[in-house]
């Protein structure tokens, strides 16, 4: 169970590893904060249709079954998406049309369709929980990112927590669009070096371990 | 002229990929090739012009009238989702061809946020049935645009010789924001026709 949660935040984070929900991805993430919110709203939905989804799947004939998941994932968009406006009208402005959109995240009804319809509920739980709060840390990161290079500081809940000082000019193009994708761009390059670096290295690695093990046959 | 302008802002100022971020999963998910990128924007076009028809009415013949608008998600998902499968199955029966061409893609705009987008940003809007159906239409066709020419840009990428952290998903980016810088060219245009 703790594996299923793991699982979401690291091996298949859904925004760097899987490359799905872009729309909120970028959309949102010109803020740090903006991110976090978005990345709430996720993890509520997430792992409450993945719960519901995972105590239903056996009575649900499964030849209607993407109808009813989509039920039941709109339900709770629109208890997230009234709370939101009642509770933070200012935030709800800012995310404006990507909470209803929620609904048709693909993280959502692919989580529903390929975890929580097959696995027992506590681990659909555990699933949901780990897959949101990937999402959000991933939106958090690339919301971080533009947000420090657009504005040169980043405000978290009114707090400056990180500032570029005085001789940063803020490049405005890391808040409008063009921003996002490269942003994101970069950051899936960046994954992919690391990945890359590790990989020839534990090759390396090896080739080192055998070269060293036939050295010593060879004194023996 | 407010008709055109929706036309206009809709495929060219505010590109539903490249300014609004919607629909972008099969933007970068079936661009690989023109030709089904092609046959997904066709797809596209035509769902989310109907949509926009049949949601406008849900909206303000059946919503509205009942004092029913906090069902609008989960209204608006399960038309799109049932006129998806009611266009798949008209296809099949009256023209295969076109269901040929079109079949595969059709199934996967139900979760395209492009559609339900199109249909809440109408609503937000406070759009007429025309500009509604308009808005619809040029959202679709500014969408096509955008995921043809990506295709376009992806066909020769294919071919490049790329640094190999870059290969794949970054590249796509990379060239996304790239375009969007371009069609950032467009935001000018419209001040010059319309705002005058």
């Amino acid at each position: 169970m703790l594996r299923d949660f793991w699982n979401g935040i690291l091996r298949e984070n859904p925004v760097f590893g899987l490359v799905l929900g872009l729309c909120p991805t970028l959309a949102v993430t010109t803020a740090m904060e903006n991110g976090l919110w978005m990345g709430l709203a996720v993890i509520f939905v997430l792992t409450c249709s993945n719960a519901l989804i995972s105590l239903l799947a056996p009575v649900i004939p499964s030849r209607v079954r993407i109808p009813c998941f989509i039920v039941v994932i709109a339900t709770f968009v629109t208890l997230v998406d009234m709370t939101m406006h009642a509770f933070i009208p200012a935030m709800y402005q800012i995310l404006g049309i990507f909470i209803p959109l929620i609904v048709v995240n693909c993280i959502i009804l692919g989580r529903a369709e390929a975890f929580a319809s097959r696995k027992p509920f506590l681990n659909s739980v555990a699933d949901g929980l780990g897959m949101g709060v990937g999402f959000t840390g991933a939106l958090m990161l690339i919301g971080g990112i533009r947000e420090l290079l657009g504005t040169g500081a980043i405000t978290m809940f009114g707090h400056r927590i990180l500032a570029l000082g005085e001789g940063y000019p803020p490049a405005l193009s890391f808040i409008l669009p063009p921003g996002a994708f490269l942003t994101m761009g970069l950051i899936l390059g960046a994954f992919n070096a690391l990945g890359n670096y590790r990989a020839s290295r534990a090759r390396s690695r090896r080739h080192a371990f055998r070269g060293g093990q036939a050295g010593r046959s060879r004194d023996s | 002229m407010k008709l055109a302008a929706i036309l206009i802002g809709g495929i060219l100022v505010n590109n539903f990929v490249l300014a609004r971020f919607l629909g972008l999963c099969p933007f970068f998910g079936v661009s690989r090739q023109v030709e089904t990128a092609l046959g997904m924007s066709m797809a596209v076009v035509f769902v989310m012009t109907l949509a926009s028809f049949i949601t406008w009415l849900v909206q303000n013949l059946v919503l509205v009238p009942l004092h029913l608008e906090y069902l609008q998600t989960a209204a608006f998902i399960l038309v799109i989702a049932a006129l998806v499968q009611f266009v798949e199955t008209v296809l099949r029966k009256t023209a295969p061809n076109l269901y040929t061409a079109l079949g595969i893609y059709l199934p996967l705009i139900t979760t395209n946020c492009a559609v339900l987008g199109v249909a809440l940003l109408s609503v937000q809007q406070r759009y007429g049935l025309v500009e509604a159906v308009l808005n619809g239409m040029a959202g679709g066709v500014g969408w096509s645009l955008a995921i043809l020419l990506f295709a376009g840009i992806r066909e020769r990428l294919a071919l490049s010789d790329i640094p190999p952290a870059m290969r794949g998903w970054p590249i796509a980016f990379i060239s996304a924001s790239l375009m969007a810088i371009a069609f950032f060219g467009f935001q000018g245009l419209f001040k010059e026709f319309f705002l005058r």
